[in-house]
């Protein structure tokens, strides 16, 4: 594996050039937020979080190839903004209501809109007619939270396992399902390993829930990202 | 300097931020210090008496009377401040937003659900009395122009504590981490 120079945030960092510029940066304890990217899937660069400027352009951090000489820049004004409004625009868009919400204090989303102090989103929200789905017995899935990551479905293809999850109908339709044939007979740690793939409360577990008290959650006292960042 | 006059009220909410208001715990005595309140609960005075620098408002709309009293607080305070989920998106009244039209949640409520037993005669109440229900559940800032938001089910008292002195200081509100929480 050959390595090429790369300048993160003003700092020189040498890096294997197969790598991505997300990647890159949490091995060097740089934290640039991501949602739909998930450790050991391959990233598609769909939810735009993790937009950096890279030699002058904004990129996606997590689908771009580290190169020799590159300059990227991780944090600036716009970029937060930017990264703040497509929060904003998805919980507008979907039916976020966080405090009864079994996933709240340990959900992505939610966790960056706290990062970025979010108060209320800009835009009008939708309220859009979805449902939940609970004829699982194992896993509810709930439509109105789901942002449609596609983590869910990648994972399984990735392990090559058969695909559990997929997407349905088109375009502003789309939802994801699963095979109630092949989940049959999940037992209790695949549900939770499906559970913890979704960076939201839209894949959930059934009888499990608010079992950590507020205050001790994921995200209720340290940001999201501040494991990476600047841990060394 | 005259002390900022302050009036609060809850609109479709739970009174939970209220409740959180008066968490503030012994600084409530120097919120009676730094301002005065005028229509609240808090003080029991149902209209307004005075025009308000800072109208608090809890609970989205959910009725006629929700937006009257709404736009009463926008007409008589110079500053609206919403607080909790509920005014902010709905909240919990707004998940029948999306589910089924009101004529179907009403026939559930008084009709059709389990526990009714008693309207033996299927009365839908109706009375011009009463506030009509809306359509939907509203946030606030879709009815009226609102100010400054304030998140949390309930916020934090912190959050609110913060919020309060930031407006009659004319500070920048103090917004640590942990105090910023939609749950
Ligand atoms: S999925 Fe996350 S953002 Fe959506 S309601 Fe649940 S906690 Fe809130
Ligand atoms: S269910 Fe979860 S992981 Fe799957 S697409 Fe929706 S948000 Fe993403």
């Amino acid at each position: 594996m050959s390595k090429v120079l790369i300048t993160i945030d003003g700092k020189g960092f040498l890096a294997d050039s197969e790598k991505t510029v997300l990647e890159v940066a949490r091995e060097n304890h740089i934290y640039i937020p991501t949602l739909c990217n998930l450790e050991g899937i391959k990233p598609q660069g769909s939810c735009r979080i993790c937009t950096c400027m890279i030699d002058g352009r904004m990129m996606t951090a997590c689908t771009t190839p580290v190169n020799n000489g590159m300059v990227v820049v991780t944090k600036t004004d716009e970029l937060d903004k930017l990264r703040s409004k497509i929060v904003e625009l998805l919980f507008a868009e979907g039916n976020h209501f966080c405090p009864a919400c079994e996933r709240s204090g340990n959900c992505e989303l939610q966790a960056l809109a706290y990062l970025y102090k979010i108060m209320v989103p800009e835009f009008d929200y939708i309220f859009p007619n979805r449902d939940v789905d609970a004829t699982h017995p194992k896993l509810i899935l709930d439509h109105n939270r789901c942002i449609l990551c596609k983590r869910c479905i990648r994972r399984k293809k990735e392990a090559e396992n058969p695909t559990w999850f997929v997407f349905e109908n088109r375009g502003n339709h789309v939802k994801i399902n699963f095979d109630h044939e092949l989940t049959a007979d999940m037992d209790d740690e695949m549900a939770q390993k499906a559970m913890d793939t979704c960076p939201v409360g839209a894949i959930i577990r059934k009888e499990k829930g608010y079992d950590v008290p507020i205050g001790r959650r994921k995200y209720d006292l340290h940001p999201i990202g501040s494991d990476i960042e600047g841990k060394e | 300097m005259s002390k900022p006059i302050v009036a609060t009220t809850s609109l479709a909410g739970c009174f939970g931020c209220h409740m959180s208001l008066l968490d503030i715990d012994e600084r409530i005595l120097d919120l009676f210090d730094l301002v005065e309140f005028n229509k609240s609960p808090i003080d029991d005075i149902k209209t307004f008496t005075k025009e308000c620098d800072i109208g608090i408002i809890e609970g989205g709309c959910c009725n006629s009377e929700n937006v009257h009293v709404l736009q009463e607080f926008r007409k008589h305070c110079k500053t609206l401040v919403v607080i909790g989920e509920c005014a902010i998106m709905g909240g919990l009244p707004a998940m029948r937003n999306n589910v089924a039209p009101i004529s179907e949640c009403l026939e559930e409520a008084y009709l059709n659900c389990v526990s009714v037993q008693a309207n033996e005669e299927k009365i839908i109440p109706n009375d011009d009395e009463l506030p009509m229900i809306l359509d939907k559940v509203y946030p606030c800032h879709e009815v009226v122009k609102i100010d400054y938001f304030i998140p949390g089910c309930a916020p934090r008292a912190d959050l609110i504590w913060n919020a309060l002195v930031a407006l009659v200081t004319g500070n920048e509100m103090e917004l640590p981490y942990e105090v910023l929480k939609y749950d």
